[in-house]
């Protein structure tokens, strides 16, 4: 008996006799404290909810403790040197399993953790506990973290963004509409020169931001010094032709820090509002920018590159909301985060658990919304969230219903593809927005009536009659694969 | 040009009877509005000149509408937008801006580069109406 299955044989809430709990070997991780039905969570706790799919044999109790045991203190077997500490305060403790409503062998395990346990303001050690070895653990045959309740103790430990959405506004001077924005394409190939075209003329067209690909960095074809330089240009140009305050996510992600810090200077030093990073450069990383972006007055946009690596099935990874929070209290001030009607992945009612989790103060438990804890979360500002990726002017009223204001909404194919050109794009984005919100603010049932708004838009704007003609029927409904357990249907739009 | 500063600068210039519909968007959810006023368009240009304080206590579309237009009567060659503001906590900032009238001719802006070192450029925004002391721009309208 000395591999986890042993431990996975003994009985979730045995009668093990308390002078047992030391002796040498392997004994269940229930019976070893990480499973304790009666305890009541602190404030000041951490509580995670883990989807747990035990292997066949293992009770969902033991499953679950062996999670709280794999994620804080324990090993696979017993040491004796637990005993020169306090260990009851650093045991994670398992203390709750729900059975997940039409899904078989699957579990919602709750686990609580002290504060203690993570280093202040540090998302690598809390993710290093909580997403570390755990994830590989054999008796389980899968494992999804689908939601964290983060005490505001611990919150508050975190720079939080940059700047905020708030912040933002105020910079950039526009409010009361959603920011829109594009992604250069192709993405890859185009010279510095051709590059900057593309800038100037989706900003001059209308829009707020252009941006780099995430996949655009320094390669042979265009240097990053180049690219920003360009950049620069169509940035200033398009002010010029506008009045209007523009910028260009000048996408910063290198190999090392000290690369990203330089090109960040650089970006800075031409005058840019917005830098970028992506996801892959790693949670320490993020946190250094979000320090270097307040301390240079940046605005920080995250591309969110790998994340359906693990985010995405909803049996094992990590759920996106979790990772929406790590990052807001990393501290970027944009996140891309679904949009609901495009080509990528994303269910209505999880889309709007994110961007809650992303923008809201308070976020109330909602299992509709697949939120499974209230969230405080001070006055942590919160993150633009950014909407990119088959979107295109014809549904600007779902997506002003789904996404609200707070929001970029990104047009990259819907402004570069346009028949009259990258500017007449980005103008018919922008003239089908403003009229959206002009109907919506004009107490009209925009969602019902958004196609006929269009088309009154359409009559003073040849631009959005083109793209209408153009993209007006273009859908992309698919089943989510993620949904909230309670839907039983999953909900397409 | 046209400056498109605001929330509705690409669809034709809002009606009295449009623009007291989204006054009244804003007076519906609770937002004080405000008018201001300038004649210097910089988008950097922060603090356009206040037309009055806040309308905190004005629970009248109409009533405020007719402050847009006492405005538009006294400054009839500068910008005037009309503001709302939210409160709330959490927010505390405008929550809605748009541009309701224009001076007749929009100059627009000269793009100034000093050309630095290594490739790289300074680049400064310059209204050229900013070449005249203020009360002589836009046809000399005060």
């Amino acid at each position: 008996m000395t591999d986890t299955k042993a431990k996975a044989d003994g009985k979730a809430n045995g009668s093990r006799k308390k002078s047992d709990r030391w002796s040498a070997g392997v004994i269940p991780y229930a019976e070893m404290g990480y499973w304790m039905p009666d305890y009541q969570p602190k404030d000041t706790d951490t509580i995670c909810a883990f989807r747990i799919t035990p292997q066949p044999g293992v009770p969902p109790e033991e499953a679950a403790a062996a999670v709280a045991g794999e994620s804080s203190t324990a090993t696979w077997t017993v040491v004796w040197t637990d005993r020169l500490t306090n260990y009851e305060t650093y045991q994670a403790k398992a203390f709750k399993v729900e059975q997940v409503p039409n899904a078989e062998n699957q579990y919602i395990a709750y686990i609580a953790y002290a504060i203690d346990l993570f280093e202040e303001g540090s998302i690598a050690n809390m993710t290093s506990s909580i997403i570390g070895n755990v994830f590989g653990f054999k008796a389980l045959k899968a494992l999804r973290l689908e939601d964290m309740r983060i005490p505001l103790h611990y919150i508050k430990t975190f720079q939080g963004p940059a700047h905020g959405i708030i912040m933002e506004r105020e910079h950039l001077n526009k409010y009361g509409r959603p920011l829109l924005g594009a992604t250069t394409k192709p993405k890859l190939g185009l010279s510095a020169r051709n590059y900057g075209r593309v800038v100037y003329e989706a900003l001059r067209g209308g829009l707020d931001f252009t941006k780099d690909d995430e996949n655009i960095n320094s390669q042979p074809f265009m240097r990053w010094r180049d690219r920003y330089l360009y950049s620069m240009e169509g940035v200033n140009r398009a002010m010029e032709a506008t009045g209007e305050i523009k910028g260009h996510y000048l996408n910063v992600t290198a190999a090392t820090m000290e690369d990203m810090y330089e090109r960040a200077q650089f970006a800075k030093e031409v005058g840019s509002v917005i830098i970028m990073i992506d996801l892959t450069i790693g949670f320490t990383a993020i946190q250094s920018m979000a320090k270097w972006a307040r301390a240079n007055s940046m605005i920080l946009h995250l591309h969110r590159a790998e994340y359906a690596t693990y985010a995405r099935q909803k049996n094992h990874g990590v759920n996106f909301r979790v990772l929406a929070k790590w990052m807001r209290l990393a501290g970027v001030d944009h996140i891309h985060s679904g949009t609901v009607v495009g080509k990528l992945e994303g269910d209505p009612n999880m889309i709007r658990g994110y961007y809650d989790t992303l923008r809201l103060m308070k976020v109330e438990k909602n299992p509709r919304l697949g939120i499974y804890f209230d969230q405080d979360w001070g006055s942590m500002p919160g993150v633009m969230p950014v909407a990119s990726g088959g979107i295109h002017a014809g549904q600007m009223h779902d997506l002003l219903h789904y996404l609200g204001e707070d929001v970029v909404l990104q047009f990259g194919g819907g402004t570069i593809g346009h028949p009259m050109g990258i500017a007449a794009g980005a103008t018919a984005n922008r003239v089908a927005l403003e009229a959206m919100i002009k109907a919506r603010n004009e107490g009209r049932d925009y969602r019902k009536e958004g196609d006929d708004i269009l088309k009154a838009a359409a009559k003073h704007s040849r631009e959005l009659q083109v793209a209408l003609d153009t993209w007006g029927d273009i859908t992309f409904n698919y089943e989510s694969t993620d949904t909230p357990d309670v839907v039983e249907t999953p909900t397409s739009v | 040009m046209h400056i498109t500063q605001g929330t509705f600068s690409y669809l034709p210039e809002l009606t009295d009877d449009e623009i007291r519909k989204q006054i009244q968007y804003a007076l519906d959810n609770g937002w004080p509005c405000s008018v201001e006023f300038t004649d210097d368009p910089h988008p950097r240009n922060v603090y356009w000149e206040m037309w009055g304080l806040p309308m905190f206590d004005l629970e009248d579309a109409a009533g405020v509408l007719a402050e847009v237009n006492a405005c538009r009567k006294a400054k009839p060659e500068h910008y005037i937008r009309l503001n709302a503001y939210n409160a709330s906590y959490g927010k505390q900032t405008t929550a809605l801006s748009f541009i309701v009238q224009r001076p007749s001719e929009e100059p627009g802006f000269r793009l100034d580069r000093q050309e630095w070192h290594d490739r790289t450029i300074r680049y400064t925004l310059h209204p050229y109406v900013a070449d005249q002391p203020h009360g002589e721009r836009y046809n000399g309208h005060k």
